[in-house]
Formats: structure tokens, sequence, C-alpha cells
């Protein structure tokens, strides 16, 4: 694999699977010499002839020889991702970005907060969680979709709430009448949850409104803010912090981040234009 | 069940969280447990506001009801609270109200309720400020929903 970072390796893909009705799985070989990655990074991904997006590793970090995305078909690029054959191949640059904070999470609990596609970049956090199960205490995860047919790793999501100590809740914005779980944004969960504020790590990952009145929510009930991280995402083009399209304030999100301590944008994610 | 237990099912719910123990023994004295069996419809929408309502267990949905279909706004649990138009005069349910599995709550008849905050105001600030914040949060999260942030991502 080259050693320049704007260069795209090729990744030869292994299989594409529906997630929902819009949202597909694709697996890839990684190029050989790729670093393995952490959870929370991205890569850039290049459909040749159609264009570059950043997308969320949303595997096992366990696996690094495959990578595995999780793309909403949302748009051009998005579209020609998720229309790929097994045996094509795609370019893949990275992996790029800061990784949740599962070192300083050892011996707490972990509450993870996610909305929509934004449970794909947390996943490889509860894989490895899970992995060493006993590093950790609760793990809770909040998940809130737009409607059940929106949800995203349905099964998994189940066996992770059997497994002991974790605590897996979900919620949509609209249910229809055969849906039996709670209708609502994803904060109202927070009310069914036990938890130290100061003894647990908050990992939120979702649409930037939702992880506002999230952490607002966090904080009303006593997290100190360093115990709050959150991903962002942004308009990464070059994914090295050379080109500046994804900074915000100080930073740049594709090197400083995707994964940032709230007490880092504490002053910018109420902020109408950066 | 006894008034003494009522009374403990009182004090440990959130929404009375702080109140005096003279205030908890007024609320006692009014409120009765009261049961819904799965799917239960607890009031429909545009009902005359009759209970106001603290869960203690189950699920319950809001819901609005169109023709041919029913759509569900909210659905609110243990440690909630259920019925606020009761504290209104002349109110009307704005939602359907469905158990979505066994409920049990304490429930208190609007009118005494009312009656009780009259003749208190310092019980009744108490008791609206309460209510005022589950209004709005209420409200904050329809918005929310109205939104439709997580389509948007």
């Amino acid at each position: 694999m080259t050693t320049d970072v704007m260069t795209p390796a090729a990744a030869e893909l292994r299989s594409v699977s529906k997630e929902n009705h819009d949202t597909f799985s694709l697996v890839l070989d990684a190029p050989e010499g790729m670093e393995p990655f952490k959870p929370g990074q991205f890569s850039m991904l290049y459909v040749f002839g159609a264009g570059e997006l950043p997308i969320s590793i949303s595997g096992d970090p366990q696996h690094p020889d495959r990578l595995t995305y999780t793309v909403r078909s949302v748009g051009p690029v998005t579209y020609q991702l998720v229309t790929r054959e097994p045996g094509e191949f795609i370019g893949v640059r990275g992996p790029f970005g800061t990784c949740w904070p599962l070192d300083r999470a050892r011996g707490k609990s972990v509450l993870i907060v996610a909305g929509g596609i934004g449970l794909a970049p947390l996943r490889p956090a509860v894989y490895s969680i899970l992995r060493r199960r006993g590093d950790y205490d609760r793990l809770v995860v909040l998940y809130g979709a737009r409607s059940p047919r929106d949800m995203l790793y349905k099964k998994e999501l189940s066996a992770w709430g059997m497994l002991p100590d974790n605590q897996v809740l979900t919620t949509v914005d609209y249910g229809g009448v055969s849906w039996r779980g709670p209708v609502g944004v994803v904060t109202t969960l927070f009310k069914s949850v036990r938890l130290n504020p100061a003894e647990t790590i908050a990992m939120l990952c979702g649409p930037e409104i939702m992880m506002r009145y999230a952490i607002r929510d966090l904080l009303a009930r006593g997290f100190p803010p360093e115990n709050i991280s959150l991903s962002m995402e942004r308009n990464m083009k070059c994914a090295a912090g050379f080109c500046g399209h994804c900074q915000l304030g100080p930073h740049f999100v594709c090197k400083d981040g995707p994964v940032f301590d709230y007490p880092a944008l504490r002053e910018y994610l109420d902020v109408y234009e950066l | 069940m006894t008034s003494h237990s009522l009374r403990d099912l009182l004090a440990d719910h959130p929404f009375l969280e702080g109140f005096p123990p003279n205030y908890l023994d007024q609320l006692a004295e009014i409120c009765f447990e009261k049961r819904f069996h799965e799917d239960e419809i607890i009031f429909r929408e545009a009902d005359p506001s009759g209970f106001f309502y603290l869960i203690i267990s189950g699920t319950v949905a809001l819901e609005i009801t169109a023709p041919g279909r029913v759509l569900r706004i909210q659905t609110i649990g243990a440690d909630e609270e259920l019925g606020w138009s009761s504290m209104m005069d002349n109110g009307r349910k704005q939602f359907q109200a469905r158990a979505l599995d066994p409920v049990k709550a304490l429930a208190f008849d609007g009118a005494r309720l009312r009656s009780l905050c009259e003749a208190n105001c310092g019980f009744g600030y108490l008791v609206l400020k309460r209510l005022l914040g589950v209004v709005s949060e209420r409200l904050q999260n329809t918005r929310m929903q109205l939104l439709d942030v997580v389509s948007s991502k």
C-alpha cells in the first residue's frame, strides 16, 4: 500500500448487505499494509469515476483485515457505493481521525447514545467493550431512529441487551400501532437509565441537534463535561488536515476529530455558522 | 392499598421529589391506585379531563386517532406523569392514552387536586411548577420529533 495519505488503495468488495430500506453494509478486504483501525475512525471511500466520501468504519476492530462500512444511500456517490457488486474494487484511504475514549472508560460504565446512522461509528466501540467486558462496568446503549423500519442492527441490539450488565433501549420518532416500544426522541430514554454520572463515560453520535440536546440533558443529570465524547461530521475532503474544508473553530474534524471530548467543542456546538 | 403505602409510593415518585411531608399527606388522601390491562384505553382524545396519573409501572402510548389509523405521538412509562390537562378547568384530553402493557398508576381526581391547589397557594404553586416542567419537556420533545433530525443525518 502507498504511504501517501492522499492516494487511495484498491480494496476488493466482499459483500453488500441490506440493513434497512436505504442503508447497506459493505465489507471490503483491507488493502495490504493498511494500519488497523480504532473504534470511531473513518476512511475515505472512493468510487472510481463517481467521487470520494468519508465513511465511518462500523465493523469489528478485532478483524482489521475486513473493513465494514454502513452507508445510507442518499446521494450519487453513496448510491454508487451501495450498488457495487462483490468482486469490484473501491478506493480506500485511511483509517483517519481520533477514536472513542475506551481506555479512559476502563473501570467505568459506558453510555452510548446514538441517533439514526450515528450508531454505525459506535458499533466498533460496542464490539471492543463486549470483547473486554470485564474491563468495564455497565454498558447502556440508547438508540433513536426515525421509525421502526429505519432502525439499524436490530438483531445485534437485541443480542447486546440480553447480556449481563448491559441495557439496550430503543425509541422511534414515528411508531405504527404494531410498534410496542417507546416513541419519542432518544433523550426521553435517559429517565429509564440509572448510572452514576461521575463514573460513566458517555459516547454520542447522531445529528448535531440531537447531540446538543442530549449533552444538555446529560449535563443537567450531573455528567462532568469531560465524561462526554461525541463524533462530529463535517465536509471532509482531504482527511489529513490539509484542505480546511472540515474546519470547526480551531479544529479540523478530520484530523483532530471526528471524536472529540465535549469541552473541546463546547463553544462551537451552538454557533450558526463556522 | 393502605394510605401508608400510597404515601410511600407518592414519596418515591420523581414528580413529587422534595415535596414537604404535609403536602404528601394531603395528596395521599385524595389519590388511589389504579391498574390498567394491556391495550386498555385509559382515556380518549377530547374526553373531559378527569384524572391525573403518576405512573408507577408499565408503559402508556399517547396517540391521535385519524380515520383508519392511529398515530402514536409518544410513550411514557414508570416515574412519569399522565393527564396533565386534568389541571385545567374545563380541559379536554389532548390525546388518546392506551396501556401498552399492564400499568399501575396513582390516580388523582383533577377537580379535587385543583381544589387543593386553590386552597393552598404554596402547594398549588409547587404542583403547577412541576407540571410546567412536564409540559415543557413534552413540548420540547415534540419539537425535536417535528424537526425530524434523525432522518437528516
